[in-house]
């Protein structure tokens, strides 16, 4: 077939370059400047998709963003793309398109039988139904409805493409390219503003490419081009096609979506396929249209009945016709633009139906020129099946009826001002009866309306209000050059007579893909379902994927009707974002995959590489978790030996993803006073301190060891998990709080690369890394010391702390970050007499379980200080961050669950975090379950599992057996309850 | 929503990370020598006075003072003042302790 | 009598063209006195009333509706169930409701497609998994089902999962079988029926103004429709608890915020079950109708607007494209804003008020949806017996004052972090 509905002329189409495209298999060809749908039209396609419920046959309707009707899957394999409307869709040479949502073909679509049922399926009926046998839902009612169900099929590989998000700042924002949205532009631009001109189409211009006005006394497309050239030129205006405006936020923030690459059959390299605009507008105006409403009749679903603008869109822009006799079916005078389009088309009119009693005497004369009759009445039905209309049926006002033979019907039932976006924040749309429609109410801060979008349908009125709030955003935005003249065009007047819903043979649908009807409509105001959400929600009415664009008003005007009200009565309804459908890639942008979140690296993570240490997810971090050998066959292999070469001889282990913080100034000791539980003001310069923070609700926030560097200065560090969030709380004590006190905190948590160095062979090790001058002896560095240092032979001062989590002799030596990785080689060089090895967490974890050291899974925001074990350390003579609501009964009493160490009785029993702790032989239930194991490792030390735990009265059960029970792994063994300081209790090592 | 930082101007709000009402005042708390008993009315009345400043909230409808914190650029607490209905900002200010203090100005000479 | 919903009496209507059916739930003019009021006529309200009549003969009941019945959070869902909850008094309260939805539609004779379609958790690091060992042992231990899967278990259940360059890979997951989805919309309208022809009145477009006191004890409201009085008052109006707690000078430890969800164009069957990423704000399933029905994290400031902003939609559909990539491609199709009662725990709050006769249901924070049979169960149970439910005992107002908080999360007095 060869475009047998292409027109001879005429149509921004590039008749010069042919495209080829096919659709359900057909090969077919269009031209350069069509969309998907204008080449279906053209090549005389009528049946394009089948609706959701009934699968009924459906055409094209309407020739914008809000199609109900023609949806096909575009593309195959991973860039399959489900519902798309093909009167959005770009045509690229070698497009594949295909019908969905039947099966096995579209003409012989199985699931038509629904059809039948009909009488059943009404809104509502799962409602009443299915609720027998209680299994059966699950097995076999709900698999059969999202079978038949779903529309479109997508793909199930990873989407190939690439999103990116961008963001933009301007004085106006102009949402819309056609005659009012260029007119604002134009304005604002000629007044010095910074602007962006958004047009979700391809094409700028919007109905000047399709109607054929008149603009400042010639064709409207001679000031189209010289606008858009003027544009141009004027380098504060930005026009971006293919994107489209899909919501309005707080603070001038707008969302907006281009399709950078969907016109093409992939992206190029390095291309997105769509990108996520953030555009901060000082001002906005929409200038987004309207869109035309249907009139509901029977079987105002069947392919060829189109809305009229649509039509001579077809015909004016894209040269094509959808039909060889048309008939025209409408209730005010814009209608009658469609007949001009078929006159300048030479496409045959069979008549007019003109529901207006008071419809003007012009119309009947021309009729008489134009050679079709021109009736005054509705509508009632049309004849034809899935291949077209092929009959119109027509009730005269008179009473009689005629029959008009036409192969398409162009419909209109007046408009409907594109509000969308004028409602996103909650603004109500008000009603305006002279036009029968909303019209914006309370727009979002900044924001304006121009032209049809705010109800003023003439072209004169849409240059001329465009213009206006152009030069008036501008001139809000600081900008007061001067705006030009509005361009001009010959006054009009819309008139219409409301006409929602005219009763006839057939089904009459409101919502088209949803399948739902005017009968549906009654159905729900007779069950109570009067507010417009309960019909919305009750008949899925406004809730596929055109959002209610063509239906919701129509819905609203019926309810209206049978349930005895006016239309602002019944309601309004209300648009959230996104007014067009936004693809979940564009949202993501490049955080998808391993680009999901940052990757934060230690200073020494690329000589762990080299180590070939296996890393794990640490919040962001990446951590060494273990450094297999040669030889070794299991991770614990690894660590085992990492465990032993530390208690025995040496290890180090890079711990910079502490939280490091510099608090000094005159008041940093009060200051720590008050954050901590314990005392810190009286800490010795040259010491350092465990301290533990509480929350204000007296539960324990983090930990860590703090240091006095010197009088007006601390160093503190906070667990890896807890950096960020502790240097916001204490910034809130100290900004907020205690405004007076003299401290200041600087975060050194990216400056310092910090290693912990472990065993009984540190010494010889740091010995051969510091400056000779320095003494690391017992009594020259004692336990809990802390100072800056020199290395031997770099001018690099670095800080020592001797503090040990693993339990042994331990310093941690910090130096500046960029030197970390070199740090790392050199403790190894200089270990490498010693045997030394490099630990990962892993190790290190075992190794604070062995000596009872609380971590995260302790620290879980559930636990006091009291529960840890570290009540003690509540100072009683100062006041702290959560002391007073620590006293609460419930956090004081004896029967809470406090930490203690737990050893399986049977040695070769494995111990796993999560079980929970009941008394032996209790049966497991609410009230035996007594506690949990928090941490759980395998200890080559004591050569057997062991775990840390949280059980009730723990401390006043040392030594009682109880059972840990673990039903998610099949396991219950008995435990014994101890001292979670399993090794080396008294803490002779680490002070040796 | 865009919160116009003091020191960084108007930024995105996604830089910020949000406290909440900035109203509740954390009472005085000067322990007593010796401590009081747990037990004791003393205490009680205190905890009822931490309870109210710890969880009650107004939540307001309208505008109210709110903490954010600029975590995303100068570390700022700032006093928003928003309304809870419309997200408009109303005010935005830094709290009283930001930058150097009073006393280290006048001892370090920088403010 | 209304008939019954079945599908005989579908047939039946079919041949009268539906001429015959009658309003799902009746349409009540208020009375001048009722033995309960129910402020807010949410799935919380309606199903309390319902088990008012049902479970304790209660009747003379009126459930008062400032919009439209479900107009609230009721309507503005992920419509997930669950019981996987950790904590004691959160397990057994759960799997009350959790039990309630088993039996839902033949209780109300009315399908509110309850579909155990099973929920997963998903498993993205060692201390995740310890914790969520915990949590499913804890539900075991209650009776509850629980099961914890490896990374090659989850992989054989959810094949489509980005297993191979994901930022924080999948370690396993826990399964609970009888989780999954109900329709929102139909547990309202359900309750209401069923409430309504038990001679529950159901009020709508009726705001609750004040309240009427006597010698401190409340006896009745003042709403739009006039003065109505009560025996005894309850509340389960989920954002707005502040507000309407302030009319009886009440401060609540719960601040509103909005928790933002959203929904895809339909497709054909993608994802059996309901995911949640566990290193990321996002989770989700696919609707009957065919819609990915998805959500994250609340945008973390307090607010009344029912609207967030683009941020957390951006973190939500980044935490889908981490784990499911090949989503790229499907439309976000529409957003809503829910105002969430957040409370200082996480946990609601199910207790008698400081003010006699008024009795509080909220602090919900965004897991209202699942609890609603069970809320409204014990809810009615508190408010006909004075005393709590067994499995709601904890639910008490004074449990911050007392230190016995009930916080899943362990955040604390942060309600944006629950």
């Amino acid at each position: 077939m060869s475009q047998s509905h292409r027109l001879a002329q005429g149509g921004v189409v590039d008749r010069s370059q042919p495209l080829n495209f096919s659709f359900d298999g057909r090969h077919l060809s269009g031209f350069a400047g069509d969309t998907l749908a204008s080449a279906l039209v053209a090549n005389g396609v009528k049946l394009v998709g089948r609706s959701f419920k009934y699968h009924r046959p459906r055409g094209i309707l309407t020739a914008g963003s809000e199609e109900p009707n023609a949806l096909v899957e575009l593309r195959t394999g991973a860039r399959k793309e489900a519902n798309t409307r093909v009167t959005v869709t770009e045509l690229y040479d070698g497009l594949d398109a295909n019908s969905q949502n039947r099966w096995p073909s579209l003409k012989h679509d199985v699931l038509a039988v629904n059809q039948l049922a009909s009488p059943i399926f009404v809104a509502g009926f799962y409602y009443k139904t299915f609720m027998w046998p209680a299994k059966f839902w699950e097995a076999l009612y709900e698999p059969m409805i999202r079978r038949a169900a779903g529309l479109g099929d997508t793909a199930k590989q990873a989407d190939p493409d690439h999103y990116e998000k961008a963001w933009a700042h301007c004085d106006v924002l102009v949402a819309g390219a056609g005659p009012a949205g260029i007119s604002a532009a134009l304005a604002a631009g000629r007044a010095g503003a910074r602007v962006i001109l958004a047009e979700e189409d391809f094409a700028v211009g919007g109905r000047l490419l399709s109607d054929g006005e008149e603009i400042n006394g010639k064709a409207s497309s001679e000031w189209l081009e010289s606008a858009m050239a003027e544009i141009a030129s004027l380098d504060n205006v930005r026009v971006m096609t293919r994107t489209a405006v899909f919501g309005a936020f707080d603070g001038g923030t707008y969302g907006l979506i281009e399709r950078v690459n969907d016109h093409v059959p992939v992206p190029p390299a390095h291309q997105p396929r769509h990108r996520l605009w953030h555009v901060v507008a000082k001002r906005c105006v929409i200038a987004m249209g309207a869109i035309e409403r249907p009139v509901v009749f029977g079987n105002n679903d069947r392919p060829g009945v189109m809305m009229a603008s649509a039509v001579r869109t077809y015909m004016g822009r894209f040269g094509a016709t959808p039909g060889r006799r048309i008939a025209v079916f409408t209730n005010n005078n814009d209608g009658w633009k469609t007949v001009d389009a078929a006159e300048r088309a030479g496409v045959k009119i069979s008549a007019v139906i003109d529901s207006r009693e008071d419809l003007p005497p012009e119309a009947l004369a021309r009729g008489k020129n134009g050679g079709f009759s021109v009736l005054n009445g509705s509508v009632t039905s049309v004849d034809g099946g899935r291949d077209g209309v092929t009959k119109v049926q027509v009730a005269l006002n008179g009473g009689a009826t005629a029959q008009i033979d036409a192969d398409c019907l162009a419909v209109s039932g007046g408009w409907n001002p594109a509000v969308g976006l004028t409602c996103n924040h909650r603004g109500k749309p008000q009603w305006r009866d002279d036009i029968a429609a909303f019209v914006p109410g309370g727009c979002p801060a900044g924001m304006t309306v121009a032209g049809a979008a705010d109800g003023e349908f003439s072209l004169s009125e849409c240059l001329s209000g465009g213009h206006k709030l152009g030069s008036d955003a501008a001139k809000a935005a600081g900008h007061s050059g001067k705006p030009g003249r509005a361009a001009k065009a010959d006054a009009e007047t819309y008139s219409q007579t409301p006409l929602w819903h005219v009763s006839g043979k057939g089904k009459a649908f409101v919502d088209q893909q949803h399948d739902v009807t005017a009968s549906d409509v009654k159905l729900a105001n007779r069950e109570g379902f009067q507010s417009v959400e309960h019909l919305k929600r009750y008949t899925t009415l406004g809730m596929a994927t055109d959002q209610g664009k063509t239906s919701n008003i129509s819905g609203l005007a019926i309810m209206a009707e049978v349930s005895g009200r006016s239309i602002p009565e019944t309601g309004t309804t209300m648009y959230r974002p996104p007014y067009v459908p936004v693809s979940i890639g564009a949202l993501a942008g490049h955080h998808r995959d391993e680009e999901f979140h940052a990757v934060r690296l230690t200073p020494s993570h690329h000589w762990a590489e080299t180590q070939g240490a296996v890393f794990v997810d640490t919040g962001l971090w990446k951590r060494a978790q273990w450094y297999p050998k040669a030889g070794e066959k299991t991770w614990l292999e690894s660590v085992n030996r990492e465990v032993l070469t530390v208690r025995n001889g040496v290890g180090f282990c890079d711990v910079t993803t502490l939280g490091k913080i510099d608090v000094m100034g005159s008041d940093a000791g009060v200051f720590l006073d008050r954050v901590y539980i314990n005392t810190f003001s009286k800490l010795a310069v040259g010491k350092a301190r465990y301290g533990l923070m509480l929350r204000e609700d007296g539960i324990v926030m983090d930990d860590g060891t703090t240091s006095r560097l010197a009088e007006d200065h601390y160093f503190m560090t906070t667990t890896t998990a807890k950096a960020g969030p502790v240097m916001q709380h204490l910034e809130y004590c100290r900004q907020v709080l205690w405004p007076k006190l003299d401290v200041q905190l600087t975060s050194a948590s990216e400056q310092w690369a910090q290693f912990s160095i472990a065993g009984p062979k540190t010494r010889e090790v740091l010995g051969d890394i510091l400056d000779p001058s320095e003494d690391i002896s017992n009594e020259g560095f004692p336990f809990m010391g802390a100072r800056e240092v020199k290395l031997r032979g770099a001018d690099i001062t670095c800080r020592l702390f001797r503090i040990s989590f693993s339990g042994e002799l331990a310093f941690e030596i910090s130096v500046p970050c960029a030197y970390g990785n070199a740090m790392a080689a050199n403790l190894m060089r200089a270990g490498e007499p010693y045997g030394i090895v490099p630990y990962g967490t892993e190790a290190l974890g075992v190794m604070r379980i062995e000596k009872g050291h609380a971590a995260g899974n302790e620290l879980n925001g559930m636990t006091t200080a009291g529960d840890l074990g570290l009540g003690k350390m509540m100072a009683k003579k100062k006041d702290y961050i959560g002391r007073v609501m620590a006293g609460r009964e419930e956090m004081v009493s004896p029967d809470r669950m406090v930490m203690v160490g737990i050893k399986p009785v049977n040695k070769l029993d494995k111990l796993y975090a999560g079980g929970h702790v009941i008394p032996k032989g209790a049966k497991p239930g609410a009230d035996t379950d007594q506690g949990y194991v928090t941490s759980a490792c395998f200890s080559p030390m004591l050569d057997q599992f062991l775990g840390l735990g949280m059980v009730a009265r723990g401390r006043d059960r040392i030594g009682e057996i109880m059972s840990v029970c673990d039903p998610l792994r099949g396991k219950t063994y008995d435990c014994e309850i101890c001292n979670p300081v399993f090794y080396d209790p008294d803490g002779g090592r680490q002070r040796a | 929503m865009r919160i116009n930082c003091p020191y960084c101007g108007e930024r995105d709000a996604s830089e910020f990370t949000y406290l909440g009402d900035a109203s509740p005042v954390r009472p005085d708390a000067i322990p007593h020598d010796p401590p009081l008993d747990n037990d004791s009315a003393e205490a009680m009345a205190l905890r009822a006075k931490f309870h109210d400043y710890v969880y009650l909230r107004d939540n307001i409808a309208g505008f109210m003072k709110e903490n954010w914190y600029h975590g995303g650029g100068c570390r700022t607490w700032l006093t928003v003042e928003r309304s809870t209905l419309t997200h408009e900002i109303r005010s935005v200010e830094a709290a009283p302790g930001v930058g150097a203090s009073v006393k280290s100005s006048a001892k370090r000479g920088r403010g | 009598m209304h008939p019954k919903y079945s599908v005989f009496s579908l047939v039946k209507n079919a041949f009268s063209g539906h001429k015959n059916w009658q309003r799902t739930w009746r349409d009540a003019k208020p009375k001048d006195h009722y033995d309960v009021v129910i402020i807010g006529g949410g799935g919380h309200g309606l199903a309390t009333a319902y088990f008012l009549a049902k479970e304790f003969g209660i009747t003379n009941v009126a459930v008062l509706e400032k919009g439209w019945i479900g107009s609230g959070n009721a309507g503005r869902n992920t419509t997930i169930i669950r019981s996987n909850y950790m904590l004691p008094g959160n397990t057994g309260f759960y799997e009350l409701s959790m039990k309630l939805w088993e039996t839902m539609e033949r209780d109300l004779n009315y399908n509110t497609m309850v579909s155990q379609r099973g929920i997963i958790n998903l498993i993205h690091s060692d201390p995740q998994r310890d914790a969520i060992a915990r949590r499913g042992n804890a539900m075991r231990i209650n009776g509850i089902d629980a099961e914890l899967l490896d990374g090659v278990q989850v992989r054989r259940m959810l094949p489509f999962l980005n297993y191979d360059n994901a930022r924080f890979p999948i370690q396993g997951g826990l399964v609970q079988r009888r989780g999954g989805t109900a329709r929102h919309d139909a547990v309202v309208w359900g309750y209401a029926h069923a409430a309504s022809e038990m001679g529950v009145d159901i009020i709508q477009n009726c705001e609750v103004t004040g309240f009427r006191r006597d010698k401190g004890r409340v006896v009745g409201v003042e709403t739009s429709r006039g003065t109505i009085g009560a025996g005894k008052v309850g509340m389960a109006v989920a954002g707005n608890s502040s507000q309407v707690a302030a009319m009886a000078d009440l401060r609540l430890p719960i601040e509103s915020h909005v928790l933002q969800a959203f929904v895809t164009e339909a497709i054909k069957p993608l994802l059996p079950n309901v995911i949640t990423f566990g290193a990321g704000h996002f989770y989700v399933s696919q609707s009957d109708k065919g819609s990915l029905v998805f959500g994250g994290d609340i945008d973390g400031y307090n607010t009344y607007a029912q609207r967030g902003n683009m941020p957390v939609i951006e973190d939500v559909c980044e935490g889908g494209m981490a784990i499911m990539p090949m989503i790229g491609r499907i439309r976000l199709l529409r957003s809503w804003g829910g105002i969430m009662d957040m409370s200082m725990d996480g946990t609601p709050i199910i207790d008698k008020s400081p003010v006699d006769g008024l009795y509080i249901n909220a602090g919900w924070c965004y897991g209202g949806f699942k609890a609603t049979p069970g809320s409204g169960l014990v809810f009615a149970h508190l408010i006909a017996k004075d005393e709590y439910h067994h499995e709601a005992s904890r639910f008490r107002l004074d449990r911050f004052e007392r230190g016995a908080m009930i916080d899943e999360k362990g955040q604390g007095a942060q309600p944006n972090l629950h």
